[in-house]
């Protein structure tokens, strides 16, 4: 599985690192604390998170799931006065270090938001945007092949390829949500943050994006954010649950549904809260 | 926890009548009347509010364009113009090796001339300016000169309004603007075909004059236009950046604050107040030419930052937040999300509060008063620093004219302005149509 990883980012800095000890986690957690003002919103919490898996966050509203996963690409600067605390780890460089640029990270960490956000302008501009930005692909021909293939990942392309001119926002909730995952693949990233990513569509769009996940499982280093346990039961491979601001456990998906450790997370997943 | 379970409890606790709600009893019946009363009694009141709004403005409309559109004809009256060689000072051989000799001509003199010939000296019939055209004649075929040429010459302007109807021949002589001996040439030129109305080219396309028949729009309405234009051209640019700086990038503190409540007191701030500030500031300190439109641009430019830079706050504020995480998201940096998203989708309401702002500045007067930009000027400006007036300032200044012709050229003052000011907020709405971004 790790051999995968390697290839499917050639770019990566820490090749060598990587390769020395296959084991090491693509994102590492230490202690990580969030406080908004006066309330703490995180109350100290250590992840790993592999390529290999995907991993699932669950936990009640307001556990701090969401808080914690827009630490891993620094969307929390946007918000005013929240303040991380902690270390993060990407192949084991600080991301809140100062030398850290932090337009590079969310290239690397991509994100796929609760509701679907597509640009309102073309299906193959919402694709080209992230490439053209970065200059990942200089020439017309290069840039069609970008699109294409990001949009073949996400599973769009037979849906969208007549009208790739015609605007994101006409789309389906489902689509648009795929848009969002092929813009976010366009930029060749190593880790997709997705925050309910499938909240908002309905039983057969969730299906297909949660197909979609288990393809890119491997490919890139993939968490995901869900209040559905029997998505994160479906599509997880590890699963952390959250309450009340503190990872409660964090291990494998099946035996946290089947042998939970704490008596909270046993509540959780039977239905006695949430 | 408490509180919540004493919520629940007394909840229970309340009485429910056993019956069920009886919809169709008298009182509720006389209820249901009533809300249908109240809704007709509202719309009612929506749709008088309208008709008076309406009616004010028809009747605005309608008096100004009668008393106005006479502004745009002009009578002229046909006179046999004698180029004598000898009253011009020029001969034609002269003319024609040196037509500079032509501005120091005599052409006043020619003209007086052949009007008293025509009509004799009681009554005043042509224009003083009317000789304009007996040079423009010379200067286009010196040949005339010599030569006996019928020409038809803006009248006075009494001739003017006599042959539009305007003056009451009924008063006594002396109440009246117009002696009997004119009275009696107008019957007499009309009988015999001699007068004629025609658009009226130099309302539209002269400066200002102390003859009425000779004042035109163009100046003011020039003035107008490069003045409007400095306006835009500082005020949007600056306001867009202000509102895209204080939205996107300032630290919300105390300070950004303090900006904000200022901004927004800028705006309730009575015009003269920057008319004053231009006076201190651009003309006693920067030295800048008095009565120039650039000046009343820059003046202008202080009035309207407010409204700009609050409308664009605005629409930056109403570009969903989602739109800002998605290209954040995807690693753009925070000038890329605003050059690349946020001023795409704000651009049409940024494009709303200019228009606003510049169709005010279009009708300022007062501080442009303060700036010298109300002196009287009969030439049409040539450039950003020459004196120039605007079309506000125009009606204003005509308004105060004791001269009965100016009555209507006030009025045609005042649908012009109008008209210019559709004009520009006819672009403006369509290029904001044009930006607008179909979701």
């Amino acid at each position: 599985m790790n051999e995968m990883t390697l290839s499917a980012n050639p770019n990566s800095a820490n090749l060598a690192d990587v390769t020395v000890t296959p084991e090491r986690p693509k994102m590492t957690a230490r202690d990580v604390r969030v406080s908004y003002g006066e309330a703490e919103a995180l109350k100290g919490v250590s992840i790993d998170v592999t390529t290999d898996s995907v991993t699932a966050f669950i936990g009640p509203s307001g556990c701090g799931k969401s808080t914690f996963l827009r630490c891993l690409n620094r969307m929390n600067d946007t918000i005013p006065g929240a303040r991380v605390k902690g270390e993060i780890l990407l192949d084991g460089h600080d991301i809140n270090a100062p030398d850290m640029d932090v337009v590079q990270l969310r290239a690397r960490v991509g994100m796929v938001f609760q509701k679907p956000n597509p640009f309102p302008k073309s299906i193959y501009e919402n694709v080209a945007y992230g490439p053209r930005i970065h200059g990942l692909a200089s020439r017309k021909a290069d840039m069609d092949g970008v699109v294409e293939q990001s949009l073949r990942r996400a599973g769009l392309w037979d849906e969208v390829k007549d009208r790739l001119a015609d605007s994101g926002t006409a789309l389906s909730g489902g689509q648009q949500q795929r848009l969002c995952i092929a813009r976010a693949i366009a930029v060749n990233p190593e880790v997709i943050l997705m925050d309910e990513p499938a909240s908002a569509l309905d039983p057969i769009a969730t299906a297909k994006i949660e197909e979609l996940i288990d393809d890119l499982r491997g490919r890139y280093a993939i968490v995901i954010v869900t209040h559905n346990m029997q998505q994160a039961a479906r599509v997880s491979q590890k699963t952390a649950f959250f309450h009340l601001g503190t990872m409660v456990e964090y291990g494998d998906t099946r035996e946290i549904f089947t042998n939970p450790k704490e008596a909270r997370t046993k509540d959780y997943i039977t239905g006695r809260y949430g | 926890m408490a509180t919540e379970l004493s919520t629940a409890a007394a909840l229970r606790r309340m009485p429910l009548s056993a019956a069920p709600t009886s919809w169709a009893s008298d009182t509720m019946q006389a209820r249901i009347r009533k809300r249908y009363r109240q809704e007709r009694i509202f719309k009612g009141l929506g749709v008088l509010a309208l008709a008076i709004a309406g009616g004010f403005l028809l009747f605005l409309l309608v008096t100004v364009i009668a008393s106005g559109w006479n502004s745009f004809r002009q009578t002229q009256v046909l006179v046999p113009v004698t180029f004598d060689a000898a009253l011009l000072g020029v001969t034609a051989e002269q003319a024609r090796a040196d037509p500079r000799l032509l501005s120091r001509a005599n052409f006043q003199g020619v003209m007086a001339s052949s009007a008293e010939r025509a009509f004799g000296d009681d009554a005043e019939l042509v224009s003083d300016g009317a000789w304009l055209a007996l040079r423009e004649k010379v200067e286009a075929d010196p040949g005339v000169i010599g030569r006996t040429v019928p020409m038809w010459l803006i009248a006075t302007s009494n001739m003017d309004q006599l042959a539009k109807g305007r003056i009451d021949l009924e008063a006594a002589e002396g109440d009246r603007p117009v002696n009997d001996a004119e009275v009696f040439a107008w019957r007499t030129l009309e009988g015999e075909g001699k007068l004629r109305t025609v658009l009226n080219r130099t309302f539209l396309g002269s400066a200002d004059s102390v003859d009425p028949e000779l004042a035109g729009i163009w100046g003011a309405l020039k003035g107008s236009f490069l003045t409007v234009i400095v306006t835009l051209l500082i005020s949007f640019p600056v306001g867009v950046l202000t509102a895209i700086y204080l939205e996107e990038f300032a630290a919300k503190n105390r300070w950004t604050d303090i900006v904000e409540v200022s901004i927004n007191n800028l705006a309730a701030v009575p015009s003269i107040i920057f008319g004053l500030l231009g006076l201190a500031v651009f003309l006693n300190v920067l030295n800048m030419p008095r009565s120039a439109p650039v000046v009343g641009g820059l003046t202008l430019a202080l009035m309207t930052l407010p409204v700009i830079v609050i409308a664009s706050r605005a629409s930056i504020k109403a570009v969903p937040p989602s739109i800002r995480d998605a290209a954040l998201g995807i690693g753009a940096s925070p000038v890329q999300v605003v050059f690349h998203h946020v001023l795409p989708l704000a651009l049409p309401g940024m494009l709303t509060g200019t228009i606003l702002g510049m169709a005010r500045a279009l009708g300022e007067t007062a501080p442009l008063l303060m700036i010298g930009m109300r002196a009287f000027l009969t030439s049409v400006p040539q450039g950003l620093a020459q004196p120039a007036t605007v079309l506000p300032v125009q009606i204003f200044i005509w308004s105060d004219n004791v001269s009965r012709g100016f009555v209507e050229k006030t009025s045609g003052a005042i649908i012009v302005l109008l008209a210019f000011l559709l004009t520009i907020n006819s672009l403006a709405i369509y290029l904001r149509n044009k930006f607008e971004v179909r979701w």
